[in-house]
């Protein structure tokens, strides 16, 4: 087949996307609208990096920091939450062996997230409303800084997200709850208490197991669920707050700013966002690694009770390390500081390192493996998690913070290895086992193409964490500009790393379009010609 | 005496040592999981041991912080202490209000900051002619932010908001607005 033949039809002319079924045709259009929001935020951080070595004439100082607003936020919600939400509204009802609960349901999540992302996106850009993901009290408020439609549109933008996210939650439990039609009762009772892992805790310390109603990695998908949800709540709350006083400042009213107070909003806020920073990321990321261990391996998970209750425990730990992220604010009480921010922080260490093990154990057991594309990029994602955790670990220390905090040290080795590396590269692993079930059979243009990414991607997150952290350590800042070029060795090293990311990401997606065709990605985005509830066609 | 940069050429020794260690560790187990060979299941021995390590490596690395960097214990206990020397800061539409142009300090005094927001959420911090930090703080509206630090060796210090505050924030820098001098040179 010659390029261009490959270019409109996909590698081989496998892919035929009139025989998608709904729920296929659902996932693929999550997965690609996940893979154009991560060409967004890959950009952005490109721009914002050659920023931070040279000032770029065709970009404001209120733009920079408009986009270092979008980033974070385009990268978790657009890209993440997307690719994230279009996978497992497959998986669960793929391993629970019935259908999803509404795609209706599943439809709305994909527009709510899409669209409005790309409201907050615009928002940002075009009236350059810039008050960093943070929302630190009262800066979102400050209107004698930031337009206050811009913040109004940017605020509806999340709180589309938001209600996206409400319906995928709901989506999750009724599927895993639910009793399809012709099926015998199921109860919701033990299911429920098998999907939040009380089964597997309680198993423990029984003689008699009980039987796991949800396979492991649905346990998983539901605990995160349940951070993800009062997530979703805080935010939703945060942002209706924030609304209160941007129609007030509209109708002309100036709300008093110092009716909320600061200290006590951070620590809400905190509380909010690190569920999913410090919940969904390491349970979602926990469970798809047991989930992709075994779809390679073929065997039972390693420690399978051990791994469900340690899902639990993750869920209650998540609930109460927010403190970490107020070690340098001194009014906060230094017992929160202590507990919270130190202590229960530091379990994150013993849960995510647990679910390293038991990943790495249940490889082992069946060994020899063939070096697929899947399994190389999980040992990827389970590097990533293995050098960003004990990164963050450090920074949650009294005294460490003192000199750690909003430092380049943060956002590199922690943040980007964490989530560029480790979660990122998790996700790919999953995109590229399910590609063949979700193409009905297509492959993959070029393996070399995929290894580039690999090394690419690889390379590239590792390298920018570390030149990033080398910064921190020598005092640069996060959120700042240096105009005097304090920096620009690291800055440049870390741009190179950066550009290392990007290439791999266009191999990625170029090897994509080339397998699938431009026929066959149009396709994914009509409706389906076959009406079924069913995953996938019938054979 | 220990200082800030101390602590961070330790802590870039420890977590260099470890990256190298896991990266490698990766890598030898990607090679053996390809390797030719029988798969044998890992005994739970192994598990508990490594769940173990992690444990105590967890909670010593606050014990060992705690009890080895100097201003861990004053910053969690500064009632406790009494500052040689106070200033209090205000910090109003992006602006630092300082006491003086200057700060003069001598050295081995420990000093209390008292900085107070009239508006936004901003950061306090004190960086070296290099660039490099000697401290920092957050500085939120409503609330009392002081931190108290013991200068052992002469110095120029910067103060820099070390929070974003809005565009106007990254401008907020005050040039050698804090000087250490040695008891020899006041006298």
């Amino acid at each position: 087949m010659n390029f261009y033949k490959t270019l409109i039809n996909g590698e081989e002319g496998l892919f035929k996307s009139e025989t998608l079924t709904p729920m296929q045709k659902l996932t693929l259009r999550f997965v690609v609208v996940g893979l154009i929001y991560f060409g967004f935020v890959v950009t952005e951080g490109m721009l914002m990096r050659l920023y931070e070595v040279k000032p770029l004439p065709f970009i404001t100082e209120p733009q920079f920091f408009a986009i270092l607003t979008a980033h974070p936020l385009v990268g978790i919600f657009g890209s993440t939450y997307s690719i994230v939400c279009g996978a497992f509204l497959f998986l669960v009802p793929f391993l629970m062996k019935k259908p999803l609960w509404s795609i209706k349901l599943g439809n709305w999540t994909f527009i709510l997230i899409a669209a409005g992302t790309f409201i907050f996106w615009s928002a940002g850009f075009i009236s350059h409303y810039a008050p960093l993901y943070t929302l630190y009290w009262p800066l979102p408020a400050d209107f004698s800084q930031f337009s206050v439609w811009g913040g109004t549109f940017f605020i509806v933008g999340i709180a589309m997200v938001m209600v996206g996210t409400a319906l995928f939650i709901i989506n999750i439990f009724k599927t895993i709850t639910f009793t399809p039609e012709g099926w015998e009762k199921q109860r919701t009772g033990p299911l429920l208490s098998s999907a939040l892992g009380i089964t597997g805790f309680n198993n423990l310390f029984r003689k008699n197991k009980k039987e796991h109603l949800v396979p492991l990695p649905v346990a998983a998908v539901a605990r995160g669920s349940v951070d993800m949800a009062l997530n979703t709540v805080v935010i939703l709350f945060t942002g209706v707050l924030i609304l209160v006083y941007m129609v007030g400042s509209i109708l002309g009213f100036d709300l008093k700013e110092t009716a909320i107070d600061a200290l006590l909003y951070k620590n809400w806020f905190w509380w909010g966002l690190d569920l999913i920073a410090d919940g969904l990321v390491l349970i979602f990321v926990a469970g798809t690694w047991y989930l992709l261990a075994t779809l390679i391996t073929n065997k039972p998970l390693f420690m399978q009770n051990i791994a469900r209750a340690a899902l639990l425990v993750e869920l209650v730990v998540s609930w109460t390390v927010w403190s970490h992220h107020l070690l340098s604010d001194q009014a906060q009480p230094a017992i929160l500081k202590v507990v919270s921010g130190e202590m229960v922080t530091a379990f994150e260490l013993i849960t995510q390192g647990l679910a390293f093990f038991i990943t790495l154990a249940t490889l082992w057991s069946a060994r020899p493996l063939k070096m697929t594309n899947p399994l190389k990029f999980l040992l990827g994602g389970l590097l990533g998690f293995a050098l960003a955790v004990p990164a963050g670990i450090m920074q949650a220390d009294v005294g460490l913070n003192r000199i750690l905090h909003n430092t380049q040290w943060v956002v590199g080795p922690h943040v980007h290895v964490a989530i560029l590396v480790g979660l990122t590269m998790t996700l790919y692993s999953a995109i590229y086992i399910l590609f063949p079930i979700l193409t009905n059979g297509a492959k993959i243009y070029s393996q070399k193409l995929a290894n580039v990414h690999f090394w690419c991607h690889l390379t590239g997150g590792i390298g920018m964490g570390a030149f990033m952290g080398m910064a921190g350590l020598n005092g640069m800042l996060r959120r700042s500009i240096y105009s005097n070029g304090e920096f620009n060795v690291y800055m440049i090293l870390a741009a190179l790393s950066g550009t290392l990311i990007l290439i791999g990401f266009l191999s990625f997606f170029y090897n994509i379009v080339m397998s699938v065709g431009l026929k066959g990605v149009l396709g994914i985005f009509s409706p389906s010609r076959i009406k079924t509830k069913d995953l996938l066609p019938a054979q | 005496m220990v200082d800030s940069n101390m602590v961070l050429t330790g802590q870039t020794i420890a977590y260099t040592i470890y990256c190298i260690v896991i990266i490698l560790l990766v890598v030898w187990f990607a090679r053996k999981v390809t390797d030719k060979g029988k798969g044998k299941g890992v005994k739970p021995a192994l598990f508990y041991t490594f769940v173990g390590f992690l444990t105590v490596l967890g909670v010593s690395l606050h014990i060992i912080t705690y009890n080895t960097i100097p201003w861990s214990k004053v910053d969690l206990n500064r009632s406790d202490y009494k500052p040689d020397k106070a200033f209090n800061i205000t910090v109003k539409n992006h602006q630092f209000y300082l006491p003086s142009e200057k700060m003069v300090i001598n050295v081995d005094e420990t000093v209390l900051f008292d900085v107070k927001s009239e508006d936004l959420t901003y950061g306090f911090g004190l960086f070296r002619e290099d660039n490099s930090m000697l401290f920092q703080m957050q500085v939120v509206p409503g609330h009392r932010n002081d931190v108290l630090w013991k200068f052992d060796r002469p110095g120029i210090y910067s103060i820099r908001s070390t929070e974003y505050s809005g565009p106007k924030g990254a401008l907020m820098i005050v040039r050698d607005a804090v000087e250490v001098v040695s008891k020899n040179a006041t006298n």
